[in-house]
């Protein structure tokens, strides 16, 4: 045990510097380190808990987006058989399907092939996947068309994708720093941004889905008569400003797709906040042809189904530009053209956790940890020598070097240290030294029962091993099982504990023990001091 | 230089005859704790039960507690506390879940900051929606049974299934005592609970692996020893390491306690109780004498006279390590009485 070849020890050694010597990033400021190779620039980022900053959960309406999947497919078969000219009666949807009743018997055939088309094979991860995209179901002259589980599964996971890019296109619009945005479980997105203390705004912008339409008033009707009588099938009653009410088309002219460009700005008249926008040229067109067609009848600026503006139009708008004006503040104006420039949201998305640090209580927390820190460690040492002298002296270089080992490997991963993370690292120093407590009583037990100092030593070294590893795994089995099921800082505490394990195995055995061999070897002890 | 030594060298401390009142006390006291668990509940954070947790700090001199709960019991929201926190300007506001769902806490959250305005810094706002705060419970519940699962397998693969046993015992002993303390002290239970929780599993399985391990080697080593008396001498052989490693945890737990902020405080104090003075009576008090129990070692006495194995081959001029087993025989019959 207290044998080493040159070449073994050597190799604890460098292994021990270079692991400490990954931790030295986070010793210098962030220009001095931008010098240096990019493999060595990796860092310790410190947790939201630590610097200050908000966290936000978002979840994605799963329900939105298969009411939505619904509702498209309602419109392809009203679609499909239209362009056959098959006769149908009852077009609904009806639970999770979409039911249709084919009018003559004769015509069930080649509607049920028609709407087959409608299906599409899924692809798996491996080629297809045998899954279609819509089940069809024919009885009589009843068809039913119902989304596969699995397509609604790909939907979701389309619209969560779609979101995070559009999330990170609002929130770089904002101006926040360095915000990390990704995807937490099947339909949800964590955003956080360090430094921002209060995230209304950022709430506020990211709770709007931002579908913005332009579509025509419908002019059949007054809202009253509508509301009185019957809604008619292709229009619906929206809210605008101020409690009023619209009867738009459902029909959409263009929609927010079509911009490219959107800036807050101010009428030249009145003077009031406005929102410029220009279309794409597929977008100009639509617009322009709409436009020429309907002078004289207003047309509804649409966002999230609120009429924001129902502006007639006194003349064709040729150019693929406008202007939205709606008593907008400068504010809503300005947040406005940054919804529409990042553009909509798939589905809505709702704050469903959020957790908030001023900069004040990072401050105070790291203070905390670090004054914490010092007083165990201080402690700690000051205990070991007390109790084994010159073999708690090789303890405390052995738990020095862990703790620098433990700042290493975090720096190697960029891992995140929360507060909890630092109270991993002050336990880490407190059961570190436990591995060391173990070899040295095996050690003086050895020592008592009449071995020579280095056999003694020796055993002490190897008996102790078995113990230190069951003892280990087994703590380490519990912090893995931190990890997997924790978020935010209770993975923190998990990873510098699980981390702190592996290498106090490294230090408190190994070093110690190419420590301890050394010493021998120099001063060839009688007894030992412990 | 004179070292200390805490413990001295030869103990020879029955503490299996302890067994008679620990086992008692141990069942009396996780009883109450399962009693407090019941009618005097946790104390659940909004991890667990959603709702809006704010600390805020006025600018202006200490808080003026009645001030500010007139201030937020104007804007009905339902059940709220005010408590002070650390400094005297310090102000824990905690808001019940409001109905309506996930946008509802949002608003609640929005109103308390309009309310309040400008003349506090708020240093940590959290908010816990009702899809989330389920999730979170379950997710921690099943935490703590995988880590139980798994170590115990692991222990099943290392030693024999008695041993595994007995450890799940002792520290379902331990969880359990520890959650009564947490229902007694009212202190927050949230996700970092479970995170004390677990690491109280991980030492105290530490500490019985120590002592469990000792026993095997005594096991293989001494084939007639009656097994109180080789508990006993197991447990008096890492008695030392026990208390010495205990000393150097408490004090880091100590140092965090006293010095980590009110953030981690529940946690430290949390662990405190369960590494330092659950952990260490369970490992030596219930986890060892209670394998007499699981039947380790009953096939002994039905054993033939063997040739007792003396010390491992690889130190034939050491006598026997274990200090008490040369006394073993007179005590041998104060055991079986």
């Amino acid at each position: 045990m207290l044998f080493f070849t040159r070449w073994k020890a050597a190799g604890i050694l460098l292994t021990a510097l270079v692991v400490c010597l990954f931790a030295l990033p986070n010793f210098f400021s962030e220009d001095a380190v931008r010098a240096w190779p990019s493999w060595a620039q990796r860092h310790i980022v410190l947790g939201l808990d630590l610097q200050g900053g908000s966290s936000l959960l978002l979840e994605v309406d799963t329900a939105a987006v298969r009411k939505e999947r619904l509702q498209g497919l309602a419109d392809d078969v009203l679609r499909t058989l239209r362009q056959a000219r098959i006769a149908f009666t009852g077009r609904s949807i009806h639970g999770n399907g979409v039911e249709v009743r084919i009018t003559r018997e004769s015509d069930v055939d080649n509607a049920s092939a028609k709407l087959r088309e409608l299906s599409q094979p899924l692809s798996g991860i491996l080629g297809s996947s045998g899954q279609r995209s819509v089940d069809i179901n024919v009885n009589g002259g009843l068809i039913t068309l119902t989304p596969s589980d699995a397509a609604i599964t790909e939907r979701i996971r389309q619209a969560v994708d779609q979101s995070i890019q559009i999330i990170e296109r609002r929130v770089n619009e904002l101006g926040l720093v360095e915000p990390t945005i990704q995807r937490e479980g099947s339909s949800r997105i964590l955003v956080q941004v360090p430094g921002l203390q209060d995230p209304s705004r950022l709430k506020a912008i990211l709770g709007k889905t931002a579908k913005l339409d332009f579509r025509m008033v419908d002019l059949s009707e007054t809202v009253q008569q509508a509301q009185a009588t019957h809604v008619p099938q292709d229009s619906e009653i929206l809210d605008g400003e101020g409690g009023q009410k619209y009867l738009i088309e459902k029909r959409v002219l263009v929609s927010g797709a079509d911009l490219v460009d959107a800036q807050p700005g101010f009428d030249q008249r009145s003077n009031e906040p406005i929102v410029s926008f220009r279309f794409n040229s597929s977008g100009a067109r639509k617009f322009a042809e709409a436009t020429q067609a309907n002078v004289g009848k207003p047309f509804a600026i649409v966002l999230d189904n609120k009429v924001i503006s129902a502006p007639v139009i006194r003349e064709p708008i040729l150019g693929g530009s406008g202007q939205i004006s709606g008593n907008f503040t400068v504010q809503q104006a300005n947040d406005l053209s940054i919804l529409l420039r990042a553009g909509a949201l798939p589905a809505p998305l709702a704050v469903i956790e959020e957790r908030t640090v001023g900069p004040g209580l990072g401050q105070d927390s790291i203070n905390a940890g670090e004054h914490a820190a010092y007083v165990g460690a201080a402690l700690v040492v000051f205990f070991m020598l007390v109790t084994y002298g010159l073999f708690g002296l090789f303890a405390n270089i052995a738990v020095a070097v862990n703790v620098m080992m433990i700042f290493g490997v975090l720096s190697m991963l960029s891992a995140t240290l929360t507060l909890p993370g630092i109270a991993g690292i002050v336990l880490t120093v407190g059961i570190a030294v436990d591995s060391n407590v173990l070899i040295y009583e095996r050690i003086r037990e050895e020592v008592r029962a009449g071995r020579s100092a280095i056999s003694a030593i020796d055993a002490g070294f190897s008996r102790a091993l078995a113990t230190i590893l069951d003892s280990n795994i087994t703590t380490f089995i519990a912090a893995a099982v931190l990890f997997y099921i924790g978020t935010g800082p209770v993975r923190g505490f998990a990873v510098t504990l699980g981390i702190g394990i592996l290498t106090s195995l490294f230090t408190a055995f190994t070093l110690t023990r190419l420590i301890v061999a050394y010493w021998v070897r120099v001063w060839r002890p009688r007894t030992v001091p412990i | 230089m004179r070292l200390l030594r805490i413990v001295p060298d030869d103990t020879r401390f029955d503490f299996m005859r302890f067994r008679r009142i620990s086992f008692p006390i141990s069942a009396m006291l996780s009883i109450v704790a399962i009693l407090l668990y019941f009618y005097h509940g946790l104390n659940f954070g909004i991890d667990f039960v959603g709702g809006t947790l704010m600390e805020v700090q006025t600018k202006a001199g200490p808080a003026d507690l009645a001030k500010m709960r007139g201030t937020i019991g104007a804007l009905h929201l339902g059940d709220f506390q005010l408590q002070q926190f650390g400094a005297p300007n310090d102000v824990l506001i905690r808001i019940s879940e409001q109905p309506g769902g996930d946008a509802a806490q949002q608003e609640a959250v929005q109103k308390v900051r309009n309310a309040l305005g400008s003349e506090v810094e708020y240093r940590r706002v959290e908010v816990v929606g009702p899809s989330v705060s389920t999730e979170l419970l379950s997710y921690g519940t099943i935490g703590l049974v995988l880590a139980i699962g798994a170590i115990l397998i692991y222990l099943w693969f290392r030693f024999e299934w008695q041993f595994a046993l007995g450890a799940m015992i002792a520290n379902v002993h331990d969880l359990v005592l520890t959650v009564g303390f947490m229902s007694l002290t009212h202190i927050d239970f949230d996700l970092t609970s479970i995170a004390a929780l677990l690491t109280i599993l991980g030492y105290s399985l530490n500490d019985t692996v120590v002592i469990y391990d000792r026993i095997r080697e005594m096991l293989r080593r001494y084939k007639r020893m009656p097994m109180p008396d080789l508990l006993n001498a197991s447990i008096n052989a890492t008695l030392s390491r026990s208390i010495v490693t205990h000393l150097t945890v408490s004090l880091s737990l100590l140092a965090l306690l006293l010095f980590g902020g009110q953030a981690i405080r529940s946690f430290t104090a949390t662990m405190m109780f369960g590494v330092v003075l659950v952990g260490t009576y369970t490992s030596v008090f219930i986890a060892s004498p209670i394998l007499i129990y699981l039947g380790v070692g009953r096939t002994r006495r039905g054993e033939p006279e063997g040739t007792e194995v003396e010390a491992p081959p690889t130190a034939p001029q050491a006598p026997p390590s274990p200090p008490s087993s040369s006394k073993a025989p007179p005590k041998r019959a104060k055991a079986r009485r």
